[in-house]
């Protein structure tokens, strides 16, 4: 496998039944890479990012994640990797401070616990048990317990879910600051803004399939997509018109108002029209 | 788990990582601090065979037979019937609710080798064990004046068929463990199944005077042979004549002992689940 790849996976399919859940993705994530997965739910970006975490068995396809198969790791691969769940709150009875601690103990090169639970902003909290913890604090919690171990690829399935806005963007000053010390992540989400702030590459999934996979600005070719211009008539309706050239048209009205037009506005569709767009045709 | 270290990072992980037995140890503190912090845990599971062997001791009032005080008798069925609850019944409740939070599934992330999960639920089973029997001898001896075992033998056997028996029932809580689908349905399964076999093992009542058909059913499951085992520990070496079998039996009690040991290991393998059934 190129080892400028952290992930590979050609054809990968899985079915629940008669329920095709990945119906033949192809991906390839590089090394030092922020890669995001976006997709409805139940589109298949869970089954597949499981698969790759070797929680679950593939039904056919080729999977590499650190040149090793998830479905039968080489002995130090789970060293090598990260995962943030999505559950909160399983160890009630615990501190902070104690569970990281005892992860820690699993790992061959684990972090120090307590710069960890610093970095994740629980320094405060170190000595409170954790079902004390507000949503917020416990997602942070589950991050120190999938970086404990510094993994080279850090898997985090929706991290934001619930952080108020303030805390969004604090935690994505942390997967900022841990994709530029190299790790490679992968990241479900259904925040567009998310993808569009932290993803090098997003990749689009619907109906088990890959459907794009492209940089934020260039996902749907956003960036030839076609502006609107929109501005108030002198009756009061608000007309629009799509353009190429939304500077001409802008011209062009100005010229038509003889200076200022009214209600006068250029919009680009943003990325979360580009992708309701783009699953709105599956 | 020495051979796991990466090349690069081998110097500094070196004296970090611990070797098999501390992770099984400190996996067993984790467990044994997460059950001693669960207060009501630790005052059912502790209180509720001292609260029985009282109810008992106060109900039948007397002797079963020549020098054998009904206390002295039913002493071992709460022994036995404790040992189960620590092993059988805790974690036939606690692993579906485990699975169920997500708990088996985070480890299953991490490099701990998966035996070592089973371990520590061992060790706190064992250590919860031996201080709930304490406990309940001491409350005993003190209340109605319980016999101890008298020789080095007698207390020997009590150690075997002991460890034996929590052995057997850890695996089979394991194992029974898998039948739960969600963290509600544990109890669900596990209690009829132990209060079945403690009304028919002899836990409640003077196992011979069960209908025979039930002193049969009861002698495929392991209570009925921990109850009899301990009984040889218990009860003088002349009342060995009023059991079924004309004597205590401890060869048979060890032999389907360590055949629900084989069968218990067996199921675990083969059925024990990391995810729930919706996580596929």
């Amino acid at each position: 496998m190129d080892n400028e790849l952290a992930i590979v996976a050609r054809g990968l399919r899985k079915a629940y039944g008669k329920n095709v859940a990945v119906a033949g993705v192809d991906l390839e994530v590089r090394r030092g890479e922020v890669f995001a997965l976006l997709g409805p739910n139940g589109a298949g970006k869970t089954t597949t990012v499981e698969i790759l975490e070797g929680y679950r068995r593939r039904d056919a396809g080729e999977v590499s994640v650190l040149g090793s198969d998830p479905a039968n790791p080489a002995a130090d691969w789970r060293n090598r990797i990260g995962i943030v769940l999505q559950g909160v709150g399983e160890f009630d009875e615990l501190s902070v401070s104690e569970l990281v601690h005892h992860f820690a103990g699993f790992y061959a090169d684990a972090d120090d616990p307590e710069k960890v639970i610093a970095r994740v902003g629980l320094a405060g909290k170190a000595r409170a048990r954790t079902h004390t913890l507000s949503g917020g604090q416990k997602r942070r919690l589950d991050v120190a317990l999938g970086i404990i171990g510094r993994p080279e690829l850090l898997f985090l399935d929706e991290p934001t879910t619930g952080f108020d806005p303030e805390a969004r963007r604090e935690f994505w000053q942390l997967i900022r600051d841990l994709a530029a010390a190299g790790t490679t992540i992968v990241l479900t989400t259904h925040y567009l803004d998310e993808a569009e702030a932290l993803a090098d590459r997003v990749g689009v999934i619907a109906g088990g399939r890959l459907i794009e996979v492209a940089a934020p600005e260039h996902l749907g070719n956003r960036q030839q997509a076609h502006a609107t211009v929109s501005w108030r008539t002198p009756e009061g309706r608000t007309e629009s018109t799509e353009s190429a050239t939304p500077t001409e048209v802008v011209t062009e009205l100005a010229a038509r108002f003889d200076g200022e037009v009214p209600g006068l506005t250029v919009t680009r569709p943003t990325l979360e029209d580009i992708y309701l767009k783009m699953i709105g045709h599956r | 788990m020495t051979t796991t270290l990466k090349p690069a990072t081998a110097a500094r992980a070196a004296g970090h990582q611990p070797g098999p037995l501390a992770l099984a140890l400190r996996q067993g503190r984790l467990e044994l601090t997460q059950f001693l912090r669960s207060r009501e845990s630790v005052v059912f599971t502790m209180g509720f065979p001292i609260v029985m062997i009282l109810i008992f001791a106060a109900v039948f009032d007397g002797e079963i037979a020549p020098g054998v005080s009904f206390p002295q008798y039913f002493i071992t069925g709460m022994i036995a019937a404790g040992l189960m609850t620590v092993s059988f019944q805790n974690l036939g409740i606690w692993i579906p609710i485990e699975r169920d939070r997500g708990v088996l599934k985070r480890y299953r992330g991490t490099p701990m080798p998966k035996w070592v999960y089973f371990a520590g639920k061992v060790i706190m089973v064992v250590v919860v064990g031996v201080v709930e029997t304490a406990l309940l001898l001491a409350v005993s001896v003190a209340a109605f004046d319980l016999q101890l075992p008298g020789t080095a033998t007698k207390w020997l056997t009590f150690g075997w068929v002991s460890v034996l028996g929590i052995t057997a029932c850890t695996l089979c809580g394991i194992a029974i463990s898998s039948l739960a689908r969600t963290a509600r349905s544990g109890s669900a399964v596990v209690t009829p199944v132990a209060l079945i076999l403690q009304f028919t093992s002899g836990v409640f009542f003077v196992f011979t005077e069960l209908p025979s058909w039930m002193q049969q059913v009861a002698a495929l499951f392991p209570l009925k042979w921990m109850c009899q085992g301990l009984r040889s520990v218990f009860l003088p070496d002349t009342f060995a004549g009023q059991e079924p079998g004309g004597s205590y039996e401890l060869g048979r009690v060890a032999l389907v002992l360590a055949a629900w040991c084989v069968i218990g290991l067996l199921l675990c393998l083969g059925t024990f689940r990391w995810t729930t059934r919706r996580d596929g």
